[in-house]
């Protein structure tokens, strides 16, 4: 809640530069970079992952570019085989997996469950060093020619047939993809043992089970991914022929095993951002979350079922049409806890006390946009459409609604959420609310158009379309949506950075929000609490804290 | 790959603090949940071995049974004699690294010092076996790649047939990824143990705290089961036959 | 200006309309859903915004609400799914007697070659109101063959055949594109369908004949030296082919299976691997010593005296591979498209 509409008394705040916090306990580059406070590296994450946003957002630039004229006139054929599969690879492998777990989830896990650190810091120190590893190692891999494969990467293509540097983009996924395992393990471990007194499984935030669901996933999806990378790298350069028909190797075993993974992957991109919105939701409503329980279980249920339907991608794939029955069938089932989230949050708007504040337009709209990209996900699993529209700009457009829409509004959403608490520092709420604003009709603008073309039947991976100069007017109205969309995203980047020196200092809790984190101070301290907190109240306690009589006096001293 | 989460470093600060012993690490509240969570830490990190190494067996389930006759064949090629043994030797090193747990429970040194000797030498001695077997496969020219060769190689039980040398092939390209990634844990793992030695040699283990034993020892136990699988899956198609 | 900015596909097979139905339901049903949601939202945001001195209410849950919202959707996706089954199951079918076209895919063209033998690159020249079915494979890499008016698409694999089938319904070009990214000019493997009415079609054929594709099968089955071990007088070193395709098998280790074109062009090219029982492992492979087209002819050859309607295929199982169904047309008489009666 804005501070001006509903002051709360806070005792007073201490000038910032009186007290030592974990942003001020230390200074010189050295003790970042051998830092092993999660909340440092965190913001070593938060940087790392902004500079490969925009990497990755300055080709999707290029792409729509290119997509304004139906001729292929702005880079050449390979190019831009190059450009979209730079952008897929770059956004998914080094933005959006580790995105909110490796910025909000390394920050808050500790804070949110009373520890003082996660169970293995220099591990978490390692994770961003195998990350860091592996973005210069896909920056030189773009640097020196790219590849040209889709972020798929599909054999035989990929095997025996391109040109480019497989194995170095390879070796570039593998190395990030164990930074997310030790992500993945470190907060399954922490969560396991390191609660603080009194915090109960019932009682964690819902932001912890969604990152519970996401490590599971983290962990038990990327090692298959990582030894499927082997294998390629291997095909490649020992010419063994696993994946390649000619030497009796079978290229649908290739995309099996890929998409074993990398669906799987796809909720690791979201969970995270469903834990952060169901956060906003309930504080910006000022009650505890509709139905609890059911929304902790269904990230769990996501994780599950989310194993079991990755030949979904692969029903015009040559498999067999019982296979296709199955997976659809899944598919369908692991929609479900996803609408279980989408009333759940929206039964907990139902006598809420609603606040307007810049996260509170990010949940909304991710509640918009997410619901959107979930039911075209719908009609990708029934499979009389999914012929006709897979590998169309309708899957591009489902994918993007999910995880643009969705994963980065609840990103930014969190972003916004914590900045206080992760700075000490307000940002602009004027300006935050028009980003919030441009990004939504940007988003829309860019996409919707795209569900359009794809029943129309423009196929994805295309850099001319000269032949259905037809599809040229939506194009165009994309290009422009994503012109709009990329100054949505600048202006957080400037805003945020301002605040940081010339906002005005946060108060422990400026929302009154419930959660350990907001216990202490804004900025923490390094070892988070002054004090081991014991935990006597459930969750999202917000009758408590919005108790008229009593002064809500912050544990932190 | 990975290290271990815990040293026996211990950081000095200015404040006064509880006595407490020094592996302890500071964010954790006491010893028996920093235990807790480097056991969890490890058994979490072998379940991702297990679906890495899941990977590649499912793989090689596919195309044996497509394969079926060829794998045998190609199967056959490879030396029973020596993976038997590597397997009795790994087994074996299990043996050595129950015994170096134990003795770091119990306080003694010289055995746990003794028994992860053992294990590294048994290490060494299952990675040289490795090493002649893959040598003998590229003298004859099993090694995938542009000089293989798999001509009329009979498939057992089945006289008169011979082998598709692509399919043969399949087999090879398999044994080499799977059998050497395995070789590959293997020689982390015998890091782990050199510096598991050290520790132990410096005197850093005690009963109170010889966590880094435990989990290591939980590791090698890991490749020691792996090698159990890919044996007879490799080494055993149709034997009878 | 319409016509410069189309909003829906056209619909030229009889396929077509049962997808877009299904999607139009989709649309209502995920639509009303999608009101419903926005509609509370956008209440709920506005009716209980923050009033100083109104407090929200703490509503822990209702389970009676999880499960009724967690019971109608599901029912709902269960039709869904059903409905998309069913109208995949369609697509999935082609119907016997369809007339067939192989495909062959390269990086970065569609090589076309009828039954008939008419070879087209790029373009497939189809009559209205015929089944037609497409046996389909790559020389290279995955690629996938895509028309948008029909609303079928099936990926073209190297080292098998796929197959999709279509009825045409009306006459005119439609896009045929590439949908699996194979390269640097994925985009350029686009092409046209030119459905004609019959007559044109015949037109069309007549002059752009090469004879039929089972005649050029047979004149690689001779010059390959198949008819050695392969009779069609008395049973030879090598199973008779005659009347093979299409029914069931038993192989050397017991399996039975259907010798349909996957498996006609797998003991071409690895003899080996599903051997007919009784038969000794004498066969030499043909890998590397036969193009996709050869094969394809091969297999066009083998199904022509299997069957006594050169132009139609055996019953076709869902999963797009022939199944073990033998044809009952012997002794039918046929009318060829060019109106020449075979028997």
């Amino acid at each position: 809640m804005s501070m001006a509409a509903n002051p709360i008394t806070q005792p007073p705040i201490p000038p910032v530069a009186e007290r030592e916090d974990y942003l001020n306990k230390e200074y010189g580059i050295w003790s970042w970079l051998l830092t092993t406070d999660h909340k440092r590296i965190a913001l070593l994450y938060l940087l790392s992952i902004t500079f490969f946003f925009f990497i990755g957002g300055f080709f999707a630039l290029l792409i729509r570019l290119e997509l304004l004229t139906p001729v292929g006139d702005l880079v050449q054929a390979d190019s831009y085989n190059k450009i979209f599969t730079m952008h897929g690879m770059v956004m998914v492998f080094f933005f959006l997996i580790p995105s909110i777990p490796a910025v909000l989830g390394n920050f808050l896990v500790p804070l949110m469950i009373g520890a003082k650190d996660l169970a293995f810091p220099r591990i978490n120190l390692l994770s961003w060093y195998l990350y860091i590893i592996g973005g210069a190692l896909m920056m030189h891999c773009m640097l020196t020619g790219g590849v040209d494969t889709g972020w798929t990467f599909y054999a035989p293509f990929s095997t025996s047939f391109t040109n480019t540097n497989i194995v170095e983009a390879g070796l570039a996924i593998f190395v990030a993809g164990f930074s997310s395992i030790l992500t993945g393990l470190n907060f399954v471990v922490t969560i396991h043992r390191m609660r603080a007194p009194g915090m109960t499984w019932s009682r964690l935030p819902l932001f912890i089970w969604a990152h519970y669901a996401t490590s599971i996933i983290q962990l038990l999806g990327t090692p298959v991914i990582a030894v499927t990378i082997v294998l390629v790298a291997a095909e490649r350069a020992l010419h063994l022929g696993i994946f390649d028909p000619k030497l009796g190797g079978d290229p649908l075993l290739f995309q099996h095993l890929f998409w074993f993974y990398s669906h799987p992957a796809v909720y690791i991109m979201i969970l995270p951002s469903m834990g952060v919105v169901t956060e906003i939701i309930a504080c910006f409503s000022r009650k505890r979350i509709f139905g609890y329980h059911f929304v902790a279980f269904s990230s769990i249920a996501i994780a599950v079922f989310g194993f079991l339907v990755w030949a979904h991608h692969m029903f015009v794939a040559g498999i067999s049409v019982y296979s296709a029955l199955i997976f659809s069938f899944l598919s369908y089932a692991v929609a479900l806890p996803s609408a279980i989230k989408v009333f759940n949050w929206t039964a907990t708007l139902y006598k809420g006390s609603i606040h307007y504040d810049a996260p509170m337009l990010y949940a909304f709209g991710f509640l918009g946009l997410f619901t959107i990209g979930g039911l075209t996900g719908l009609f990708l699993s029934a499979l009389g459409i999914d012929v006709h529209v897979t590998d169309t700009y309708f899957v591009v457009a489902h994918f993007h609604y999910i995880m643009v829409g969705g994963a980065v509004m609840g990103y930014l959403g969190g972003i916004h959420f914590w900045w206080p608490k992760i700075s000490g520092r307000l940002y602009p709420e004027g300006w935050a609310r028009l980003a919030a604003l441009i990004v939504f009709i940007g988003f829309n603008l860019t996409f919707f158009p795209q569900f359009l073309l794809g029943y129309m039947g423009m196929p994805r991976r295309y850099y001319d379309y000269s032949h259905m100069p037809e599809f040229q007017v939506l194009n165009v109205m994309s290009t422009a949506g994503a012109t709009i969309l990329g100054v949505g995203y600048l202006l957080p980047m400037v805003y945020l950075l301002w605040s940081m020196r010339y906002g005005k200092p946060a108060s422990d809790n400026p929302w009154n929000a419930a959660g350990l984190e907001w216990k202490t101070t804004s900025p923490p301290p390094t070892f988070n609490f002054e004090e081991e907190p014991v935990v006597t109240w459930e969750a999202y306690n917000y009758e408590e804290l919005d108790a008229p009589q009593k002064q809500e006096v912050p544990v932190a001293r | 790959m990975h290290d271990s989460s815990t040293t026996a470093v211990h950081e000095h600060h200015g404040e006064a603090h509880v006595a407490h012993n020094p592996a302890l690490l500071h964010h954790f509240a006491e010893e028996q949940q920093q235990r807790n969570a480097a056991s969890l830490g490890m058994w979490v990190f072998l379940a991702t071995e297990v679906m890495f190494f899941g990977g590649l067996f499912c793989a090689y389930l596919v195309y044996r049974r497509w394969y079926f006759g060829d794998f045998a064949a190609a199967s056959k090629s490879i030396n029973m004699a020596m993976g038997a043994t590597n397997t009795a030797v790994l087994i074996c090193s299990s043996l050595t690294v129950v015994l170096a747990v134990w003795a770091a429970q119990t306080a003694r040194r010289t055995l746990l010092i003794v028994s992860l000797i053992l294990t590294m030498l048994l290490g060494m001695v299952f990675l040289g076996i490795k090493g002649i077997e893959y040598r003998d496969k590229f003298v004859e020219h099993h090694v995938p790649g542009a000089s293989f060769s798999f001509e009329n190689e009979p498939i057992p039980g089945h006289p008169g047939e011979y082998a598709n040398p692509r399919h043969a092939q399949m087999f090879f390209s398999l044994y080499f990824v799977m059998t050497g990634l395995h070789a590959l844990h293997m020689i982390i793992g015998l890091g782990i143990f050199t510096w598991l030695l050290i520790m132990a040699w410096k005197g850093r283990f005690s009963p109170e705290w010889h966590t880094p034993v435990e989990i290591g020892g939980l590791y090698w136990h890991f490749v020691d089961i792996v090698w159990i699988y890919l044996f007879p899956l490799l080494y055993l198609i149709d034997r009878h036959a | 200006m319409l016509n410069n900015f189309p909003l829906w596909p056209q619909q030229a097979s009889t396929l077509a309309g049962h997808v877009d139905a299904l999607y139009i339901f989709l649309l209502i049903v995920t639509g009303m859903m999608a009101l419903l949601v926005f509609t509370l939202i956008i209440y709920f945001a506005a009716r209980y915004r923050y009033r100083p001195g109104v407090r929200a209410e703490q509503i822990e849950g209702s389970n009676a609400l999880e499960i009724t919202w967690s019971a109608i959707p599901f029912l709902i996706f269960m039709v869904i799914f059903a409905w998309g089954a069913l109208v995949f199951f369609k697509e999935r079918t082609p119907p016997t007697d369809a007339a067939e076209v192989y495909v062959v895919a390269k990086q970065w063209m569609w090589k076309v070659e009828h039954a008939e033998g008419q070879r087209e690159i790029n373009e497939l020249h189809v009559p209205v109101g015929r089944d037609v079915k497409l046996i389909m494979t790559s020389q290279d890499v995955i690629h996938s063959f895509y028309i948008p008016a029909f609303r079928i698409k099936q990926d073209v694999l190297p080292g098998r055949y796929t197959v999709e089938w279509f009825h045409a319904t009306k006459p005119g070009v439609y896009h045929l594109f590439c949908a699996e990214y194979c390269g640097t000019q994925h985009s350029g493997m686009v092409g046209s369908i030119i459905v004609q009415e019959p007559a044109q079609y015949e037109a069309w054929m007549n002059g752009n004949s090469n004879g039929p594709l089972s005649g050029s099968g047979e004149k690689i089955f001779a010059e390959l030296g198949c008819a050695t071990c392969h009779r069609s007088d008395i049973q030879g070193r090598g199973p008779n082919l005659v009347g093979v395709f299409g029914k069931p098998v038993q192989l050397d280790d017991g399996r039975m299976l259907t010798a349909d074109e996957n498996y006609l062009r797998e003991s071409i090219l690895d003899p080996g691997s599903k051997r007919l029982k009784g038969f000794q492992p004498i066969m030499p492979t043909f890998q590397g010593l036969v193009s996709e087209e050869q094969l394809n002819a091969l297999v066009a050859y083998i199904k022509s005296i299997s069957l006594s309607n050169p132009m139609g295929g055996a019953k076709t199982s869902a999963s797009g591979a022939v199944s073990g169904e033998s044809s009952d047309n012997e002794g039918k008489t046929h009318t060829l498209p060019n109106g020449t009666k075979v028997q």
